[in-house]
């Protein structure tokens, strides 16, 4: 078990190396190539990122090499050897239930999961949780491994963290969480971290805070890490070495540099210049239209009242006194991180929740201005005709029992423009070659497309009333690079033919960069700062919007941007 | 796929997934333009279990709606002579006198036998009688589904007057295997009409609590949590006392099924309720209000054929339920009464020791029938509730 024959050792510095990898999962009446002769190898104290869009096989690869890869899924080629002594211990035949795999999980590879949410248990403490994990890999008794416990959450900068260790998962912020993750995969000192999208669910400024860590512990401790992500920019800022994964093949492996500067796959270029496209905007000549719609001092506070049974009152400033003008063929930009009420903005503009003070007004194609929060049913039909809504989630935002010629014409048939079929069909047909997809798609459901063309369906919804303002809330956010891109290339285009406005929400600071004329800056319910997009993205004077804009990673290893980034320390409300 | 993402940048030698069909010759992307139900029935078809109870479910219709052309007699000929007769074997071959066998489809007759001490006569097999028996035989004079008349029966023995008791008799000499046949066409049906009748209850007021919220949900909730909490024996034994004795059997058997349903639709009305919150707040229902649907169009157009897969699967297994609360009242003697025949009233037979120690077919065979309805509705159901939402899993 221990060891393999001397000619299979490993080059001195390499720690972990892949060959040939090939996993197979058998579907019901098809196999599919998850992951077809993958190899690279993990220097010791190096970075090695796994970049690939989804369905590349790049978490399927990270997890197999734990032996985690789970059924249908099989492992039917090639070896992973692990460094042990002066040999190598291959992964790949071990039992994934022996006691020399579990020996090897955690205690020499430890990982870190995406879902900082559902990773720890709701119904333990964290410290119980770390302590575990302590326990399982050290033989320590309860007390020392509760005072490892606390050491690790201070490796990890949890602050106060002899407190902390005896809070619940749900008293954790996101980012918190994955610390507490972190904390964790380290219990067992283990020599390779490989770390799955540890902050994609993240936002920008706590990713940046945990990639700083996850460096620090990783120099400290002379791990070396297998980092998988989607994100180019985030591959720029921390990895020694790069693999690109499509389809469940290596197409490119290199140096960081020579990745970025000298790629030589065509899927490494097209990838790099998608991201690279969206570090600029598209837009150069800003529109001055009147105003289309206007928002000045909406609030919406969730309260609840003290109850009988105990209950505290409790209230909750979710938009707090904001005001700004889209004006006609304008893209106004509305860019925050989570809980600072951007979507809310949304749900307020169509009434989709109502607001608690303050007003919208709306100029409809007459020209006159109507008050939006007063409308009554007939008009607010009116006005949901003029102002549509593009969904983030491709998935969820299609009805799965209706075919696309049924979704698209759903509005036209509501509002009573669909009487005849033929010319139902016909407008359907021409909805769809707009949005780049074909006509002959229309009869079937939308399970059949992916995630990029069903966002492209719900575009074509929302174009089939023919609109004059459409709210996209992270229309894209979903979507890989490569995707996104043309996701908003084709808005843009539609835009010009169709002369529509758009607000355009988003933590993606690159895609409102890209795509936005204006941007208001939100945190907190307030917005913090609005002005052009070029300036507000490059030269930004709000604190807060300049260590926002600071953590967006680069996607250039040359000009690392997130280690000379600045930080906010938000006053602490009242 | 026609139309795909990457057909917009021409780029590198893939497009896709790298894919191997396990069949020559399909296109495993062939499921991409399948309908909904098209894939419920493909996911339910590997499920081998509750295909085989689906069935079994499907031959015990087959045989309540062909149940006079299935029954060798009539539920109610009674013969005096036959009482507790015990089952009889058929046999294939017979021996002929010359010692050469040949075939020929029969039973063995009965012959009295008196036990001196208890000075009681019981039947046993007579080995040496042979009843012919055949298939599609002139019986008993009948009407199918009071409609057409006449006399052919799929099995029976070629001399009308002949024994022939595949299951044996009850203490009226009727024959339990005929008697069978017939409940089969109450029992089963009772759970049918019983169910769509819970079943328009449940998924109204489910949907309503539903898709409301608020103070319907509240009220809709308390009321199931009232009708479930009732004890069920009781409240059907005071329904069932309030059915005046005069009214006919056929009214009897609509108003017991009344009765079983108005309790039987909490727990639809639960499933439903939970479902439309799921859905209430997806993002696609969200999208069709904003498209101007109206409360209507939301839950018939867009909800409901999100669920109606769902609903089918809690509809299967509600129907066992209504059987055997069928069965339970009439066995307590509450429920139909004869003449009417059910899986019920047949136990009703088998109620004291004496019987089920002197005839324990009585017992045996009406109480397999329901176990055996039962349990293909509840494989069936479990099976169609697993592949009922194609798109997970």
């Amino acid at each position: 078990m221990s060891g393999l024959p001397p000619t299979q050792s490993l080059p001195p510095d390499v720690v972990l190396s892949v060959r040939d990898l090939s996993i197979d999962f058998t579907m019901h009446d098809y196999i599919l190539h998850a992951v077809r002769q993958v190899s690279f190898d993990l220097r010791r104290g190096e970075t090695l990122c796994l970049v690939g869009e989804s369905g590349s096989g790049k978490s399927v690869t990270a997890r197999s090499l734990m032996g985690l890869v789970e059924r249908p899924g099989r492992l039917v080629g090639g070896s992973i050897l692990l460094r042990e002594g002066d040999g190598a211990v291959d992964v790949a035949t071990l039992d994934p239930k022996s006691r020399a795999i579990r020996a090897i999980r955690g205690k020499r590879i430890g990982l870190v999961f995406q879902e900082p949410m559902s990773s720890l248990s709701p119904v333990h403490t964290i410290g119980f949780q770390i302590g575990q994990a302590v326990r399982l890999h050290s033989g320590l008794s309860k007390d020392e491994a509760r005072e490892r416990t606390i050491e690790l959450l201070r490796q990890v900068e949890i602050s106060n963290p002899a407190a902390m260790v005896d809070r619940y998962a749900f008293e954790f912020s996101g980012g918190m969480r994955q610390r507490a993750m972190i904390a964790m995969a380290l219990a067992g000192n283990p020599e390779i971290l490989i770390a799955d999208e540890p902050t994609t669910a993240l936002d920008v400024t706590t990713q940046a805070e945990i990639l700083d860590l996850v460096r620090r512990l990783q120099v400290e401790k002379g791990m070396s890490m297998l980092l998988i992500t989607h994100d180019l920019g985030v591959v720029a800022e921390t990895a020694d070495t790069v693999a690109v994964m499509r389809y469940g093949k290596v197409v490119e492996t290199g140096g960081v540099d020579a990745i970025f500067h000298a790629p030589q796959h065509p899927y490494t270029r097209q990838l790099l210049a998608a991201t690279v496209k969206l570090e600029r905007g598209a837009r150069t000549v800003a529109p001055a239209g009147e105003p289309v719609l206007s928002v000045s001092n909406l609030s919406k506070v969730y309260s609840t009242e003290g109850s009988f049974f105990g209950r505290k009152p409790f209230s909750l400033k979710a938009v707090d006194d904001v005001s700004f003008d889209l004006h006609a063929g304008e893209n106004l930009g509305i860019v925050g991180e989570s809980g600072s009420g951007k979507t809310t903005i949304g749900k307020l503009l169509m009434r989709v929740i109502e607001p608690t003070a303050g007003s919208i007004s709306y100029r409809g194609a007459d020209g006159a201005m109507r008050e939006v929060t007063t409308l009554d049913a007939g008009g607010l039909a009116a006005f949901r005709r003029d102002v549509r809504f593009v969904f983030q989630d491709p998935f969820g935002s299609l009805n799965p029992r209706m075919t696309v010629r049924e979704i698209i014409a759903d509005p036209l048939v509501v509002s009573g423009l669909g009487q005849d079929r033929k010319q139902v069909q016909a407008r359907v047909a021409e909805l769809m070659t707009m949005v780049g997809l074909d006509p002959k798609g229309m009869e079937r459901y939308p399970h059949a497309f992916s995630g990029g063309q069903r966002q492209r369906i719900g575009i074509a919804r929302a174009l089939a009333l023919d609109p004059r303002v459409i709210i996209a809330d992270e229309a894209t956010s979903a979507l890989d690079v490569s995707i996104r891109s043309q996701v908003l290339d084709l808005l843009l285009e539609l835009q010009q033919r169709l002369s529509l406005s758009f607000v355009f929400i988003s933590h993606d600071i690159s895609v409102i960069r890209y795509f936005c004329d204006r941007v208001a800056v939100m945190h907190r319910g307030k917005i913090v700062e609005i002005g052009p997009a070029a300036e507000i993205c490059s030269a930004p004077r709000e604190p807060y919007t300049q260590s926002l804009i600071s953590a967006v990673p680069s996607p250039d290893p040359r000009h690392k941007r997130m280690l000379n980034r600045r930080r906010f320390v938000a006053p602490v409300p009242a | 796929m026609s139309v795909s993402d990457t057909t917009a940048l021409p780029l590198a030698e893939e497009s896709g997934p790298a894919i191997t069909p396990l069949r020559k010759g399909t296109d495993p992307m062939a499921t991409a333009a399948a309908g909904p139900w098209r894939l419920v029935a493909r996911k339910l078809v590997r499920q081998k279990l509750a295909m085989a109870a689906g069935a079994m479910i499907v031959l015990l219709y087959l045989v309540a709606l062909f149940c006079e052309v299935i029954a060798p007699g009539l539920p109610e000929t009674s013969r005096a002579q036959y009482t507790f007769a015990p089952p009889q074997r058929l046999g294939l071959f017979v021996n002929k006198p010359d010692g050469t066998s040949t075939f020929q489809l029969h039973v063995k007759g009965y012959r009295t036998e008196i036990d001196k001490v208890a000075l009681r006569r019981t039947f046993v097999v007579d080995e040496t009688r042979i009843v012919p028996v055949g298939f599609f035989v002139k019986g008993p004079a009948y009407t199918l589904w009071g409609l057409i008349p006449m006399d052919t029966h799929l099995i029976g023995p070629l001399r009308p007057s002949d024994p022939m008791y595949l299951l044996g008799t009850d203490r009226l000499g009727r024959d339990l295997f005929s008697r069978l046949i017939y409940g089969t066409r109450v029992s089963m049906s009772i759970g049918l009409i019983g169910v769509s009748l819970s079943l328009m209850l449940g998924v109204v007021l489910g949907a309503l609590a539903g898709f409301y919220g608020g103070w319907v949900d509240m009220l809709i909730g308390r009321l199931v949590e009232v009708v479930s909490a009732m004890p069920t024996i009781p409240l059907w034994l005071g329904l069932a006392a309030a059915i005046p004795v005069t009214w006919s059997p056929l009214q009897v058997y609509f108003v017991i099924t009344i009765i079983v349903s108005l309790l039987a639709w909490t727990s639809l009305a639960r499933e439903v309720r939970g479902r439309f919150l799921a859905l209430r707040n997806e993002d696609f229902v969200t999208a069709a209000r904003l498209d101007g649907s109206r409360e209507r169009r939301l839950i018939f157009r867009h909800i409901l054929p999100s669920l109606t897969s769902h609903i089918l699967a809690v509809v299967t297994l509600a129907i066992p339920t209504m059987i055997v609360a069928e069965t339970s009242l009439s066995f307590l003697g509450i429920g139909l009464k004869p003449p009417v025949v059910s899986w019920g009233v047949l136990l009703q037979d088998a109620q004291n020791v004496r019987t089920v120690a002197t005839a324990p077919w009585l017992l045996f065979w009406p109480a397999a029938a329901v176990v055996l309805a039962v349990l293909s509705f509840n494989f069936f159901g479990d099976g169609l509730r697993d592949a009922a939402d194609p798109y997970h899993g």
